[in-house]
């Protein structure tokens, strides 16, 4: 008997013992998963930034044409240059400039993904109800979807200006068409065991729509909005390089008009940071709204 | 008094078409109020089929259904289907999928809640209640799923194989856990199995059918009384009719598949 209780103690520490000390063991785990994840992050770039500066210093490349990282990134001070030719957006004090232009295009993007998400689920709906609807508009869809979205840019500036809804249209009509066609297949895929489960309980047409179709088949339609995101992503910043001159597209192209490479380059790391960015805030959009996935498929 | 009948009823899938398939032929059946009936029958002999047509989800090529009197011609909520396959809402919380006829039917949600804690007391999952569909066991979205049939207040429960997805523990629980549901409120009960086990020990009476097209070949009223040992003299009797019965249904359509097969072959 008392052997027994002093056996106890010793074996305890081999077991986890308690969900609480089980839960911290997890949440450290992960915490150190990040930062080795991390460490390795900045290995990768810290590697390709030392070669590039190195490169520089021993005037292996030209620094007028490919400046190193330092100098680029130093280039945000000189923020004012923006406005001359009023790429910037508002005069908001010279510092917040590269913040303002930013802030243009993934207003753009965000506007033209969230218009088209709701337009072709809409669309989408109608014509997986209705097979007359069907019949008479996929056909036209099937060969719209494939429009690139920059293919869509020289009618937009024709039709919108140089303003935010070119950009947005581009974004909007490049992806609209796509995600039409992606709701009707992924209403069509529903498992027909989810709708018969509502006839039985009692579902009308509509409510089975609103209720189980349409639920069932949001966890594929928001994949295809990310996967699209960066398509829409670069239709702004085309769009933005070819008329709408406002915005990140913009800095890279008046960089390149003034022969200021830096200022090309530094719109070029604000380019892919954002970009990098927008797509980590969906992935953890998804999760938090489609938390239920998560266990089987995300 | 009779709770379903079947009168001739014929179920023909793909009709005129070349994939034409006679799933169900001349079916009479009538289930009595409050009794419990299990179909069993070779695979593909259109047991599934006839559940479905006993929840109006599909409409017979011949004959009438009937409920209570009244002609089948859609789902109605007094009938209610448990399927085979997971059919809850991963999107809502055990809670929600068995308020979920409820809120179809437009019950607040405060009250509608209440309910379906009360089903979900019921099958023993009242803890469980915000838990989701994966946070669950395959049983215990199955008591879930007959909860859910239950808060809509059906008086009759059709059942395709609910428990053939479970493993062998779980099924004997899930078995003995159904009959105490069916007892306490003299519900009438469909279910369709191939285990002839399962038939034995749930059933009032066991309708066999024929291999496709479905046929009833017999119907054995299971005089034994509950709840049911699955062991001893009685239980194997029935048990030796009822494998005896199907053996040869199950070779007619084993020979009869092969036909099939050697002729498709043939024709390529």
């Amino acid at each position: 008997m008392i052997e027994g209780l002093q056996a106890q103690p010793a074996a305890a520490p081999a077991l986890p013992a308690t969900t609480a000390s089980r839960a911290r063991a997890r949440s450290s785990a992960r915490i150190r998963g990040v930062v080795v994840a991390g460490v390795w992050w900045v290995l990768s770039i810290g590697l390709v930034v030392v070669a590039w500066e190195a490169a520089a210093a021993l005037h292996l490349i030209d620094p007028v044409i490919l400046p190193p990282p330092h100098e680029f990134i130093g280039e945000i001070r000189n923020q004012a240059q923006f406005l001359m030719p009023a790429v910037g957006v508002e005069r908001t004090g010279a510092n917040f400039v590269a913040l303002t232009a930013i802030v243009a295009s993934v207003q753009r993007v965000l506007i033209g993904l969230f218009l088209a998400f709701v337009a072709g689920v809409l669309t989408g709906s109608v014509a997986f109800s209705f097979a007359i609807v069907r019949k008479l508009t996929l056909p036209t869809v099937t060969l719209l979807a494939p429009i690139a979205p920059v293919a869509w840019i020289p009618l937009a500036i024709v039709a919108f200006g140089v303003g935010d809804w070119s950009a947005i249209f581009v974004v909007f009509v490049g992806i609209y068409f796509t995600l039409t066609l992606a709701t009707v297949k992924a209403m069509t895929n529903v498992d027909p065991v989810y709708v018969d489960a509502a006839r039985v309980l009692g579902a009308r047409r509509g409510q089975i729509m609103r209720h189980v179709v349409l639920p069932a088949a949001i966890p594929a339609l928001f994949d295809l909005v990310r996967m699209n995101l960066f398509g829409a992503w670069m239709g702004v910043l085309a769009a933005e390089m070819v008329g709408v001159n406002t915005g990140l597209g913009a800095i890279v192209m008046v960089g390149r008009s003034m022969m200021n490479m830096n200022l090309t380059f530094l719109g070029m790391a604000m380019i892919g940071l954002v970009g990098y960015l927008l797509d980590a805030a969906f992935g953890l959009v998804q999760r938090r709204v489609l938390w239920w996935r998560r266990a089987t498929e995300l | 008094m009779a709770a379903l009948e079947c009168r001739g009823v014929t179920k023909v899938w793909g009709e005129s078409t070349d994939r034409e398939v006679v799933a169900l032929q001349d079916i009479d059946l009538v289930v009595g109020r409050g009794e419990f009936v299990v179909v069993i029958g070779p695979s593909g002999c259109g047991k599934s089929t006839l559940l479905k047509l006993l929840a109006g989800l599909e409409t017979p090529t011949a004959g009438r259904l009937l409920h209570g009197g009244q002609v089948i011609s859609g789902p109605e909520v007094d009938r209610s289907l448990i399927f085979q396959q997971p059919s809850l809402y991963p999107w809502l919380s055990a809670l929600d999928n068995v308020a979920f006829g409820l809120k179809l039917r437009g019950v607040p949600r405060a009250e509608r809640h209440r309910q379906a804690e009360e089903f979900l007391r019921q099958v023993g999952l009242r803890e469980f209640a915000r838990k989701h569909p994966h946070e669950l066991s395959g049983g215990m979205q199955q008591r879930v799923a007959i909860a859910r049939a239950l808060c809509v207040g059906a008086d009759t429960l059709l059942m395709d194989e609910p428990f053939a997805a479970l493993d062998v523990q779980t099924r004997y629980q899930m078995q003995a856990f159904l009959l105490d549901i069916w007892h306490g409120t003299g519900k009438t009960a469909v279910f369709v199995t191939h285990h002839i086990d399962e038939a034995v020990y749930l059933a009032d009476r066991v309708v066999v059918l024929t291999a496709r097209p479905g046929r009833v070949l017999d119907s054995v009223s299971i005089d034994m009384p509950r709840p049911r040992s699955v062991v001893g003299e009685a239980f194997e009797r029935y048990r030796a009719l009822l494998v005896e019965r199907l053996r040869a249904e199950v070779a007619r359509a084993f020979q009869e598949q092969e036909l099939v097969e050697m002729l498709d072959t043939r024709i390529k």
